[in-house]
C-alpha cells in the first residue's frame, strides 16, 4: 500500500463532489417545508404523498413491467450470446460487436431504435420500450458472462460428457450453474439500468404509458418538489442495494 | 504367457492441425489390468492420443477399439460420443464441479447411468472409503488441498468402473512431497480396483516408477514401447536413450568392434552390427572415475567440475575437453575427488549401449 500524503486533498474533494448532491437530496426528502431549499424540520410526509400520487404509482408500475420483462429477456439472450461468442469465435471483432450496444451513446441507440420500430411498423408502447431495453441489457449481460466464462475451467463440460452426461444435461447441470454468478450479476445490472433509463425510453415510448423517469422529468419541469426528492431517495436505495449485491455475488465466486 | 487379446487396440492413428502433425501413424496395444504410461516431452502428441481415446479429439485416420464387456467382440470407440464410451478421463485440472460438494461430484456420473438410489449411495460410500475421503464428503472442492482434489477426481472416475481409466498428467498439479505419496497411492488403487490405467506424463521418473509398460513418444510418433527396465537398458534409438534416465552421449563412428570419437578409439559391444554414425550411451552407474596414469588405463581424461553427495551415494561430473556432454559418474559413498582434479574415466564396454544415428 502506498502512502496517500497530500493526495488526500483531491481525494476528499472528488468524493465530496460526487456525494454532496446526493446527500443533500436525501436529507431534503425528509424536510417538512414545501420549499425544497430551506430546512424547517423532520418529516416523512413526502414519502406518504408519494404513495398517494396516482401518476407516480402508474409510472412505477410501468417501470417495473419494463424492468422485469427486459431483465428476463436480456438475461436469457445475453447468456446465450456470451456462450456462443466465447465458445465458437476466437475473434475479438465478433465479441466487440456483441458488446457494442452497451457502449454506443444512448441517443444514437434511441434514434436508431425509433427509426427501426417505425420502419417495421411497431406501435410505440411499453412493449417497444421493453424491446429497446433488451437491446442494451443483453450486451451488458453478455459482457459480464463472457468475463465469467474466461474464469471458468473449460474442461468442466468435457468432464461432464466424460462421466456420461448428454450435451443437454451438461448445459443445464454444469454450464449454467458454473456461470450462475455472472448471470445473476448481469441480470441485476440490467434491472438497475432499466429502472432509470431515460433517453432510450423517451424515444421509444408511446404517449399513454410513462415510466417513472419520464414522470419525474415532467414533474421537475414545474420545479423540484420534496416529493421528487423522496422518490429519488427511494430509487437510490433500490439501485444501491442491487449494485452492492451484484458485486458481492461476483466477488464471492471469484474465490472459487 | 498366453497370447491374450489386448483391451485397447490403436491402429494407424494420425491427426494433424493444419500443418502441425500431432499424431503420426500411432499403433499400440494396451493389455488388461496394466498400468500403461504415455511418456514424452510437451507437444509430442501424448495428450492428443489420450483425448482421442476419450472422445474429445477426432483422429483423421486410424482406428481405436476396445474389448466389449463380454471380452469377445471389440467395440469401435471412434463411432461413439464421449458420454457413451466405456472409458473415463481424469483431467489435468481435475475439472471438479465447483458448485457441487465431493459426494455430489462423485455421484454425478452414476446418476447419468440411471442406477437406483440405493446402488448409487452404496457405490459412492465404497469409493469414499477407498480414497479416504469419507470425512470430506460434504465439502466443496474449493476447500480441499491439491492432493484431496486429485483423490476426488480419481474417485469420480473409478466409481464409474470404466474398462479403462485415462489420467492426464495426474500428478503435475501437486507439490513434490504429495506427488511421491500419490504415486504410491495411484499404484495401490490400480491394484485394488483392477482397472486398466493409461497415464500421460512428461516426467520420466514418474512413468518409470509407476508404469508396467511405457510408450515413449516424440513428434507424434511412438519411439519405443517397453517395460521401464528395457527402456533404460536397451533404448531403441538416440531420442529414447537421451530422454530416459540420465546419461552422457558420445557421438562418433562405429565399426564391428570399436567406436571412434574425438580422435580416440574405444572398445565396444556391438551386437546389432552397427556401422557408420553412432552414439555411445554412458549411464552414470557404469562410469568409473580413475587416476590418469597409464596403469589406470583411462579411456577419457577430464577435469571435475562438480561433485554431489546424496547421503548414500555421490555423483561426479567431469568435463572432457573434446566431448560436448558433461560425463557424470555415480558411485556409492562419499565423493573421493575434489572439484578441479584431473581424473580418468573408464567403463566396461559390455555395459555401454551403442546406437545407430539415422541421418
Amino acid at each position: 500500500m502506498h502512502k496517500l500524503g497530500w493526495l488526500r486533498v483531491p481525494l476528499i474533494g472528488t468524493y465530496a463532489f460526487l456525494y454532496i448532491p446526493i446527500a443533500v437530496l436525501v436529507v431534503m426528502s425528509f424536510n417538512a417545508s414545501k420549499n425544497p431549499f430551506t430546512w424547517t424540520g423532520f418529516s416523512t410526509q413526502w414519502y406518504s404523498a408519494l404513495f398517494n400520487n396516482d401518476l407516480i404509482r402508474q409510472g412505477f408500475v410501468n417501470t417495473m413491467i419494463v424492468a422485469v420483462g427486459a431483465t428476463i429477456l436480456a438475461t436469457i439472450l445475453g447468456t446465450l450470446l456470451a456462450i456462443g461468442v466465447a465458445r465458437y469465435f476466437r475473434s475479438t471483432v465478433v465479441e466487440a460487436y456483441s458488446l457494442a450496444p452497451a457502449i454506443i451513446p444512448d441517443l444514437v441507440l434511441a434514434i436508431g431504435l425509433l427509426a427501426f420500430f417505425s420502419l417495421i411498423g411497431v406501435t410505440l408502447s411499453l412493449f417497444s420500450v421493453l424491446l429497446a431495453h433488451v437491446v442494451f441489457g443483453m450486451a451488458f449481460v453478455a459482457a459480464v458472462v463472457i468475463a465469467r466464462i474466461g474464469q471458468t475451467d473449460s474442461s468442466l463440460e468435457e468432464a461432464s460428457r466424460d462421466l456420461g452426461a448428454s450435451a443437454f444435461t451438461t448445459f443445464f447441470r454444469i454450464t449454467l450453474p458454473s456461470l450462475a454468478p455472472g448471470i445473476i450479476a448481469g441480470a441485476l445490472l440490467v434491472f438497475t439500468l432499466s429502472l432509470d433509463e431515460f433517453v432510450v425510453t423517451y424515444f421509444t415510448n408511446g404517449p399513454t404509458t410513462p415510466t417513472l423517469p419520464i414522470v419525474i422529468y415532467s414533474m421537475v419541469r414545474f420545479g423540484v418538489t420534496p416529493e421528487i426528492n423522496a422518490l429519488a431517495a427511494l430509487l437510490l436505495l433500490v439501485s444501491f442495494t442491487i449494485v452492492i449485491s451484484a458485486q458481492r455475488i461476483t466477488r464471492l465466486t471469484d474465490s472459487v | 504367457m498366453t497370447l491374450e487379446t489386448p483391451l485397447l487396440t490403436i491402429t494407424g492413428v494420425s491427426k494433424a492441425y493444419g500443418d502441425v502433425v500431432a499424431l503420426d501413424n500411432v499403433s499400440l496395444n494396451i493389455r488388461q489390468n496394466e498400468f500403461f504410461a504415455l511418456l514424452g516431452p510437451s507437444g509430442c502428441g501424448k495428450t492428443t492420443l489420450l483425448r482421442s481415446i476419450a472422445g474429445f479429439e477426432d483422429p483423421d485416420v486410424g482406428s481405436i477399439s476396445i474389448l466389449g464387456p463380454d471380452s469377445s467382440t471389440p467395440i469401435n470407440l471412434l463411432a461413439l460420443p464421449p458420454n457413451k464410451r466405456p472409458v473415463n478421463l481424469m483431467f489435468q485440472s481435475y475439472a471438479l464441479f465447483p458448485h457441487m460438494n465431493v459426494r455430489k461430484n462423485i455421484m454425478y456420473g452414476l446418476q447419468r447411468e440411471g442406477l437406483s438410489k440405493e446402488e448409487i449411495a452404496q457405490r459412492v460410500e465404497e469409493v469414499l472409503v477407498t480414497t479416504g475421503l469419507t470425512d470430506k464428503a460434504s465439502v466443496r472442492p474449493a476447500q480441499l488441498s491439491g492432493g484431496q482434489r486429485q483423490r476426488v477426481a480419481l474417485a469420480r472416475a473409478i466409481v464409474k468402473r470404466p474398462r479403462l481409466l485415462l489420467l492426464d498428467e495426474p500428478l503435475s498439479a501437486l507439490d513434490r512431497k504429495v506427488r511421491a505419496e500419490m504415486q504410491i497411492e495411484l499404484k495401490r488403487l490400480q491394484h485394488e480396483v483392477g482397472i486398466t490405467f493409461v497415464v500421460v506424463t512428461h516426467d520420466q521418473e514418474e512413468a518409470m516408477s509407476m508404469a508396467d509398460r511405457i510408450a515413449v513418444m516424440h513428434e507424434g510418433r511412438v519411439q519405443q514401447i517397453a517395460d521401464p527396465v528395457t527402456l533404460y537398458a536397451q533404448p531403441a534409438n538416440v531420442f529414447v536413450a537421451d530422454f530416459i534416465g540420465s546419461g552422457s552421449l558420445l557421438h562418433g563412428t562405429a565399426s564391428e568392434s570399436s567406436f571412434s570419437a574425438y580422435g580416440s578409439t574405444f572398445p565396444c559391444h556391438n551386437p546389432d552390427h552397427i556401422s557408420g554414425g553412432a552414439v555411445l550411451v554412458l549411464r552414470p552407474e557404469d562410469v568409473r572415475v580413475t587416476g590418469v596414469t597409464s596403469t589406470d588405463n583411462p579411456l577419457l581424461v577430464g577435469t571435475i567440475i562438480e561433485t554431489h553427495f546424496y547421503g548414500g551415494s555421490s555423483s561426479t561430473s567431469v568435463r572432457v575437453p573434446e566431448v560436448e556432454d558433461v560425463i557424470v559418474a555415480s558411485h556409492p559413498g562419499a565423493p573421493q575427488h575434489h572439484v578441479g582434479d584431473q581424473v580418468g574415466l573408464s567403463w566396461d564396454p559390455q555395459t555401454a549401449v551403442l546406437l545407430q544415428v539415422h541421418p
